[in-house]
């Protein structure tokens, strides 16, 4: 089919504009491992709150500057509701859900993942700047949705 | 004029998207003032309810009404009066979207169906409300089938004729639609309806899920589509100009086909039980639907510049002064294309595998789908109904009318510039989507927030008034404009473009690549969510 030269130049130009895009994205996840939270691993949701590491949600201390949050997602809070590391560790979320799907954001990092009930979700940040972080749930839950959030405190 | 009874068909589907258009738009103006902490709503009536009734009255039932009254219309116009078979169809799909719309609508303004336009299981609404929408989908596809058999009939009395360009495009939009459809039929009638009526008691909530973005993503384009087409065929012959090349037209639109379906996952991209292969394997479908937006940006461009320069225009950017600013059918249109360029970007951004993360579930994207279905879209929709009513209704679009329509279309691209614009500013900051008033105990962040919700009630506020504007325009144009003939623009080829390959109307072709790429996106994902499945969830009603 013929198409027009400039119409020629201004797709061509699109396709490598889309190609480079796509590489670095590609570069990004596949040899950087920049990847989106994408864990596999299933649970029962109605069994949740009895099925380790659930049935015992906290956050402890896993090594230097490292710590573990397993947390609930459940209509209209998380559980541990209080949390707090000194500045520049990482923190391991591992979060699942025992009624619906719920959204965990943490808003100025890049913490951002669905929970979907029967599946657990994992996610590591490092704090580097101290203040109190919200973790809020983006995704409609009911008719409490707004109102659940808890906070993380880096310390100085 | 087209056929009474044709017309008749048209306008009964422009009627009903326009009423909800209004009752979509009463919730849209209280949504954003409850956001920004002005009111509290009375009655009891709950900001989740609206948005349900926002999001299904407006996403679903004003652009399904609107699209298939436009589709009839040109579809009557470029191949004649539909036949009888087709037209009775026509008709009987009417009838079960509008029954099915009333039904949902009371479900929702019950309370009984709080579960938003994209109704997440395993919040769980009344089986009315699925049983409504099947009826609001089953019935489109009678309207997908006529629109399909007027075209079949129509090429077999013509014989070889190359089919109309609109007829065309109306009939790859329907085929589009009627794919994505099955996902979201699936969905309600394998596990939504069984599960909130009770017979089963257990939803796989990944699968609805990827059910529903099978369908959430092709209904983007299913909306689009006909804004391109009122592009590719209307504002040529608007703007005095030629279709820049009927096989590119045809060609973008079987790209929109193969690409637009097979990449749901970029709206699951946040989500575990999908492995980040396919999700990036989705993502690079997703890239592919750029191109024919490119292909179309073109060809609008071209259209532009060989109209203008033929009107006299000189220099690199003359032709611009030329166009005709001041008709309303062109305005309306163009600023939805314009719009188009920082929306467009704005969802390569969204796809883009990690940098979701930074957007995902934030105002950000509220504020990308008001730029693009309710700007891009919509605008180019009003532009259609300034000459679509009159053209049925047997009255000319007056001075006057035309004059105010270019101040709605003003008052809505302001509108939507403040308010998207809010959105987007702060959805960066992560300010969540779909959440009502709230501050989580005055922290620090969540205050700072408050501000671009206060720009975004503002922003909401002109759009409401635009929009009661139109209601007068659209209104005037039935009923009391004056008598008179105003054609149905179609334009024509310009005379040195190329002749139309053959292969673009090969439907089994363009369905059957179509359906292997939806196989190869998700057999393998779908298989291992079947396999791999945890145990279902009952169902919540936490509203």
């Amino acid at each position: 089919m013929h198409i027009h030269r400039y119409e020629k130049i201004w797709l061509w130009s699109g396709a490598v504009c889309l190609t480079l895009f796509l590489l670095i994205v590609g570069v990004s996840a596949f040899a950087m491992g920049n990847q989106p939270p994408s864990h596999m691993e299933t649970i029962d949701p109605e069994k949740a709150v009895t099925t380790p590491p659930f049935d015992n949600p906290g956050f402890t201390k896993v090594g230097e500057k490292e710590y573990e949050a397993v947390m609930l997602a459940q209509a209209f809070t998380y559980t541990p509701s209080k949390m707090s590391v000194p500045k520049g560790s990482t923190v391991h979320f591992k979060v699942t859900s025992t009624d619906v799907v719920h959204g965990f954001e943490i808003p100025s990092t890049n913490v951002n993942m669905m929970i979907t009930p029967g599946y657990v979700s994992e996610i590591s940040y490092t704090f580097t700047k101290p203040g109190k972080y919200l973790i809020l749930c983006n995704e409609y839950c009911g008719a409490g949705h707004q109102v659940m959030a808890v906070t993380l405190e880096v310390t100085a | 004029m087209i056929d009474k009874r044709d017309a008749h068909l048209s306008l009964a589907f422009l009627t009903v998207s326009f009423i909800a258009l209004f009752i979509g738009a009463i919730a849209g103006l209280l949504q954003t003032f409850v956001r920004s902490g002005a009111i509290e709503l009375p009655f009891s009536i709950g900001y989740y309810q609206l948005l349900t009734a926002h999001g299904v009255l407006l996403a679903l039932i004003f652009t399904t009404f609107f699209i298939l009254g436009f589709l009839y219309a040109g579809i009557s116009k470029t191949m004649g009066t539909l036949y009888d078979v087709p037209r009775r169809t026509g008709w009987l799909g009417f009838v079960m979207m509008t029954f099915g719309t009333g039904l949902a609508t009371v479900f929702i303004l019950l309370n009984k169906a709080t579960v938003l336009y994209t109704f997440y299981a395993p919040l769980q609404a009344s089986p009315w409300f699925y049983i409504a929408l099947v009826h609001v989908v089953v019935g489109s596809w009678l309207c997908a089938f006529s629109m399909w058999n007027q075209y079949y009939i129509w090429k077999s009395r013509t014989k070889n004729k190359l089919s109309p360009l609109f007829s065309y495009m109306a009939a790859m939009t329907m085929a589009l639609w009627f794919v994505a459809t099955l996902g979201l039929a699936a969905t309600v009638l394998l596990q939504f309806i069984p599960w909130s009526i009770g017979w089963v008691d257990k939803i796989d909530i990944l699968i609805s899920r990827t059910l529903f973005w099978y369908f959430g993503h092709p209904l983007v384009y299913f909306w689009l589509l006909p804004a391109y087409m009122c592009w590719y065929v209307v504002i040529p012959k608007i703007i005095g100009g030629k279709i820049f090349s009927d096989a590119l037209a045809r060609l973008s639109f079987v790209l929109f086909l193969l690409f637009s379906i097979p990449v749901g996952f970029h709206h699951q991209l946040l989500e575990p039980g999908i492995s980040h292969t396919w999700k990036f394997f989705q993502v690079v479908l997703t890239f592919m639907v750029i191109v024919p937006s490119l292909m179309t940006a073109f060809s609008m461009f071209a259209v532009f510049e060989t109209a203008g320069r033929k009107k006299g225009a000189r220099g690199l950017f003359g032709w611009i002064k030329v166009l005709p600013w001041k008709d309303v059918r062109f305005f309306a249109p163009m600023m939805g294309m314009l719009i188009f360029i920082p929306a467009g970007a704005g969802g390569i951004i969204n796809a883009s595998h990690q940098l979701n993360q930074v957007i995902h579930n934030t105002l950000w994207v509220t504020g990308h789908f008001h730029l693009t279905v309710a700007s891009t879209v919509a605008l180019t929709f009003f532009g259609i109904c300034y000459w679509l009513i009159p053209y049925l209704t047997g009255r000319t679009l007056t001075p006057r009318m035309n004059k105010l329509g270019i101040i709605q279309t003003i008052m809505w691209t302001a509108g939507m510039a403040i308010m998207s614009g809010a959105m987007h500013i702060v959805g960066l900051f992560g300010a969540p989507r779909r959440t009502s008033y709230t501050t989580y105990a005055d922290h620090s962040q969540a205050v700072d927030w408050i501000p671009y919700q206060v720009a975004m009630a503002v922003g909401g506020t002109i759009l409401f008034l635009a929009i009661i504007l139109l209601m007068y325009i659209a209104w005037f144009l039935a009923f009391k404009a004056p008598k008179g003939v105003v054609d149905f623009p179609v334009g024509e080829v310009e005379e040195n473009a190329v002749s139309t390959p053959v292969i673009l109307e090969n439907w089994k072709l363009w369905v059957g690549i179509c359906a292997a790429l939806i196989l190869i996106a998700y057999t393998v994902p779908f298989w291992h969510m079947i396999e791999h499945a945890p145990p279902g969830s009952p169902g919540y009603k936490f509203w």
